[in-house]
This record gives C-alpha cells, structure tokens and sequence, in this order.
C-alpha cells in the first residue's frame, strides 16, 4: 500500500502525521485531569500506529507505472476492513446493551459501562463506523468506475478514511469516560467535531475533483445520492453543533441554541442524519451495485433522477415530526408531519424502480444470495419509509411516540434496508476489488443472509408487540379517570420482548461475524485467475490514449 | 418592518411553497427534456461495462 506513494507522498503523510500527534500532545499537556488529556493521548497512539506503517514501507520501491493508469482501491480495501470491524464492534456493543434491558446486573456496576454510556457506543458504531466507513469505501469506488477515472489525490483519501476514524475512536472512547453533549447521533465534543468539519471538507474535494476530472458526459445518478449525502452531513454537523467550549482545556461545552430551537435544531439534524447518513448514501450503493450484480440496467433513469431531487427536497423538512405535542408551533409540527407523508413518493419510487429492475431476474435472486440481500433491503426500505410516514402522522405519532415500536421502526429501517444493501454490496465488491471469481465462500453467504433475515424479523417483531403493548398501557385509564397501570407494569410486560429482541440482535451479531471472516478470506486467498474479466488487457479503440494527455 | 414569527410564517407560507412548486417544475422539465434521453440511456447501460482500468 504504501509502495503506491512516492518517497515526497511518504513524506508528506509523515510529516502531516506529526503535526497531528503534536496536537494530541497539546491537549494531552493542557488537558490537566479532564478526559480532554486522555483524547490528546488516544490521537498520539492513534497516529504513531499509522506512522508505524508508513515507516514500515518507506523503503519500499517507487511507482513507476503512471498511476493515472490504474484505479486507486487501497483505501476501499482498508475502508471496507473498518467497516466490518466496526459493525462486529457496534453490533455486539449493541446486543450487550440489549441484554441489560432484560437483565440489569450486566452493567457489573461500572460506571463505563452502564446504560447510558454504553448506548451511544453501540449508534455510533453501527450508523458512523459501520455505515460510514462503507459509505466512503464504496463511494470511492463508484466514484471512480462511473467516470472512468483515477481518483483525486493519493494521500487525501487516506486523510478523510483514517480521519474519520479517528473521529469514531475519539466519540467512542468519550462515551466511556462520560464525554457527551447529549445530542443524540451528535454525542462528540466540540473537538471531535471540529476535526470531522476538516475531514469532511476534504471528503468533498475528493469527490468533487474525481468528478471534475470524469470521462463521462454524465454523471451517473449514485453519484449524486454520495454527493447530496457529503454535502448534506457538512451543513447538519456544523449546524447542529455550533457550542462554545467551557475551556479551551476541556471537554466539556454548551450549544448556541436556546429552548426549543434546539430542540427543532437537533431533530433537524437527527432526521436528516437518517436521511442522508443512512438513506442517500446507501441509494448511491444501491443505484450502482444492484445493476451491476444483477446484469441488468435500471429499470427507469428518469425516475431515478425524479426520486432523487424528491428525496433530496421533501427529507429537509420532516424533522419536526418528532417533535409533535411538545412546544413546537403547531404550524411546524403540521409541517414536517406533511412532508414526512409525502416523503412516500420518492421513497417508493426508489424502491420500486430496483424491485422493477430485478423483475425478469427472480431465478438471479433466487440462486445468488448477494442479490438477495440487495432485494430483501429494498423490501425493507419499501416497508419502513411507509412505516415512517405513517409514524409522522400526528394521532398515530401519539401511540408510537417514546415506545419500543420507534425502536422497531429504526431498526427495520437499520437492520432491514440499511446493512442488508451494505452487506450485498460488499458481497459484490470484495471479490471484484481482490480480482477474485467469486466470494470465499457462497454457503457462507447464504448463511448470512438467512441469520440477517432471522434477526431482523425477531428484533422488529418483537419491538412492535413492545412498542404497542407499552404504547396502549400507557393510555388506558380506569374508570374513575386514573391512569390502569404504572410504569413498573408496562416494564414486567415488556420483558419477553426485551429477551426476544436481545436474540435477535444476537443472531444479526453472529450473521456479521461470518461476513467478516468471509471477506478476510476473500482478500487473503491465494489468487486463482480463473475469471479472465478481471485481468486487465489492451485498451480497446474506444478507450485508446489521447496523445494530448 | 419587525422580523417576527409571523413574518417566518407569512415567508414559509407563501414563498417557501412558490419555491418548491418551481423546483418541481424545473426538475421535471430536466428530466423529460426530449435531447437528455440519450445521455440518460447510455448512463444507465455504460456502468455495466467491463472496469477494471481508467479511460483515458
């Protein structure tokens, strides 16, 4: 990997690590006693390991080839390894804390890890380390097919994937020292947040100088679902976390927006983060490997292009549905609760164009288990965006709201679209990028798949009867006018669901792991070049130097 | 003239909607636009392309 960079780029990536680490070094000397000190130290160890890389292969010949010859893939290979770890990572965090729902003493009275600071870890790490992780691993490598081009920079993209994990670590490491700003999916302090405006920043420059550079008249339509979704995320994360710090030595800050503006500010940003972190993105994904692994083109460009600009327009304004009853102008609440149902438009005009473009290739379905991941996510995107806008409405909102079926809804929605078009994306990914037939092993595939269906169906079944059943205790009244049951009542009823939904997480869990070994095996695999598509052969006339290159 | 509420309200109401309808229209009209056929057509078939190196 490092044999890809000249000896300057080595250099330079050396250099650009030290300046790093002497930041970490500051904070760790003017941190005093705060976790602030402890963050400092993390973001030195954090980069002498990469330096430690870096210096591994430093004498290592230079590239004569001209890269611009070749597609870079180095940080997709890496990206997606990150990716899996954090989801192994996220997703057990996750059943253990599902676990202490239904049995408490699994917190072992630590501090680190009781409910509260443990939850976050599991979001973090599933929706930024898994999700994000695959999000750039695979945006980097559409980004590149669809416009025929090299990408952008050979450090900079190890800037924004190594960056952003650095972001994660520091996130998830705060949590267990009790570092939160209680924003939900915005828990990192101020300095974890500063540091992920230049990552991204520099995330779109990539992007936007690879598309500059496209051999494309058009830019293909993933493209722009990656794109809404950098952009997007910037405006969200700078917005929702303008704070001023208590100190310049701590960790500790208060936000800029008073009252219900930031409660308006942060559902703002917390449902556009599901809209753009764990939508658009992942349509980018779908709107390029479904095709691709199907063999088929998709079934209506235009209306990918209509859906597009319908998610891109209606998401913005639905955050307000989570704030029904609550001290939100009833206009803003009728407002985002208008735009959540019409959000149903676009959303099944995506997933109706994939079901569409698989039509004509069941016995493909049937037979590939990949593409069967691909179809089953767009089955559950098709479900929990009617799901959502159902919730939206105000009424139904009155049942749903603070039980375990929102809980159920984002994990249909996480679980069911999101990871599963993860996973079938990366099944077709991984033995493309290593230049391999296929997967290490289908049967392993197929396993997955099923131990993903299992868990989902278990996890959002048992949330639903959860949520309803809790939802419903909640409003019955005797008929002297005092509420039936208390809250201990509902929590007794809700305990085989909580076991319930702790299996079913636990199988999800157990289908990630044998993902990953896979995928390790996939990569490590001696080479068999039995595919001869993959090896790369003369350039056909049509794709015949330019002598003015 | 005082920027209050209302005056939010009054904005959202009338441009805020004048906005979104225009935007729908030009989207519209960009999609279907008789002369991007072509350009949408070879999009949606050149990505199944064999790409394994960079044009150049």
């Amino acid at each position: 990997m490092i044999a890809q960079l000249t000896l300057n780029e080595r250099t330079s990536a050396l250099g650009l690590l030290i300046l790093v680490a002497l930041t970490g070094a500051l904070m760790a000397v003017i941190g005093g006693d705060d976790p602030f000190a402890a963050h400092g130290v993390i973001i030195i160890l954090f980069c002498a390991v990469i330096a430690a890389f870096v210096i591994s292969g430093f004498d290592a010949p230079e590239p004569r080839i001209d890269r611009q010859d070749s597609y870079y893939d180095d940080p997709t290979k890496v990206g997606i390894g990150l990716s899996m770890a954090w989801a192994v990572f996220g997703m057990f965090m996750g059943v253990w804390v599902a676990a202490q729902l239904a049995w408490p003493d699994l917190a072992f009275d630590g501090a680190w890890s009781s409910f509260g600071r443990i939850r976050p870890t599991h979001t973090t790490g599933v929706i930024f380390g898994f999700g994000g992780n695959a999000l750039i691993a695979t945006s980097f490598h559409v980004v590149q097919r669809t416009s025929r081009v090299r990408l952008a920079g050979q450090i900079s993209p190890w800037f924004v994937l190594l960056g952003y994990n650095l972001f994660c670590l520091l996130a998830v490491t705060g949590y267990f020292m009790g570092v939160t700003q209680s924003k939900e999916y915005a828990e990192p302090e101020w300095y974890a947040d500063l540091w992920l405006v230049v990552v991204w920043v520099t995330y779109f420059v990539v992007f936007l100088r690879t598309l500059a550079r496209r051999r494309e008249p058009h830019i293909y339509v993933a493209n722009w679902y990656f794109m809404a979704f950098i952009v997007v995320v910037a405006i969200l994360h700078i917005v929702n976390n303008l704070a001023v710090p208590i100190s310049f030595t701590q960790s500790k800050s208060y936000t800029i927006w008073p009252g219900v503006q930031d409660a308006m500010v942060q559902w703002w940003y917390g449902h556009n983060a599901v809209a753009f972190f764990l939508t658009a993105g992942f349509l980018g994904m779908l709107y390029y490997y479904l095709p691709k692994r199907a063999e088929r083109p998709i079934f209506s460009y235009r209306l990918s292009i209509l859906s597009f600009w319908g998610i891109t327009f209606f998401y913005m304004w639905a955050g307000s549905h989570h704030l029904h009853y609550t001290a939100l102008p009833h206009w803003v609440q009728n407002l985002g609760m208008t735009f959540s149902v019409m959000l149903l438009v676009p959303s099944w005009a995506s997933a109706g164009n994939a079901l569409l473009t698989l039509n004509g290739a069941w016995d493909k379905v049937r037979d590939d288990a990949t593409l069967r991941f691909m179809m089953a996510a767009v089955v559950f995107y098709g479900l929990s965006t009617f799901e959502g806008s159902f919730m939206a409405i105000r009424p139904v909102n009155s049942l749903s709201h603070y039980t375990d079926w929102t809980v159920g809804h984002v994990h249909a929605g996480a679980l069911g679209w999101v990871a599963l078009i993860t996973f079938g994306s990366l099944y077709t990914l991984v033995p493309a990028l290593w230049k391999r037939p296929q997967m290490y092993s289908p049967a392993l595939v197929e396993a997955h798949f099923w131990l993903a269906i299992a868990g989902t169906l278990i996890y959002v079944f048992a949330m639903w009867n959860s949520g309803i059943i809790q939802g419903l205790m909640w409003r019955t009244y005797t008929e002297e006018g005092s509420l039936a049951y208390s809250f201990v009542d509902t929590l007794v009823a809700m305990y085989p669901y909580y076991i319930a939904r702790t299996v079913g997480g636990a199988l999800f869990l157990l289908g990630a792991i044998i993902g990953s070994y896979n995928i390790w095996m996939t990569a490590k695999r001696p080479f068999m070049p039995a595919a001869t598509d993959d090896v790369p052969q003369a350039l056909s006339p049509a794709h015949a130097r330019v002598p003015a290159e | 003239m005082i920027v209050d509420h209302d005056t939010v309200v009054h904005f959202a109401k009338s441009w805020g909607l004048f906005y979104l309808i225009g935007f729908f229209a030009v989207v519209c009209v960009y999609t279907f636009w008789p002369s991007n056929r072509q350009r949408f057509r070879d999009a949606k078939s050149k990505i199944l392309e064999r790409d394994d190196k960079p044009c150049r």
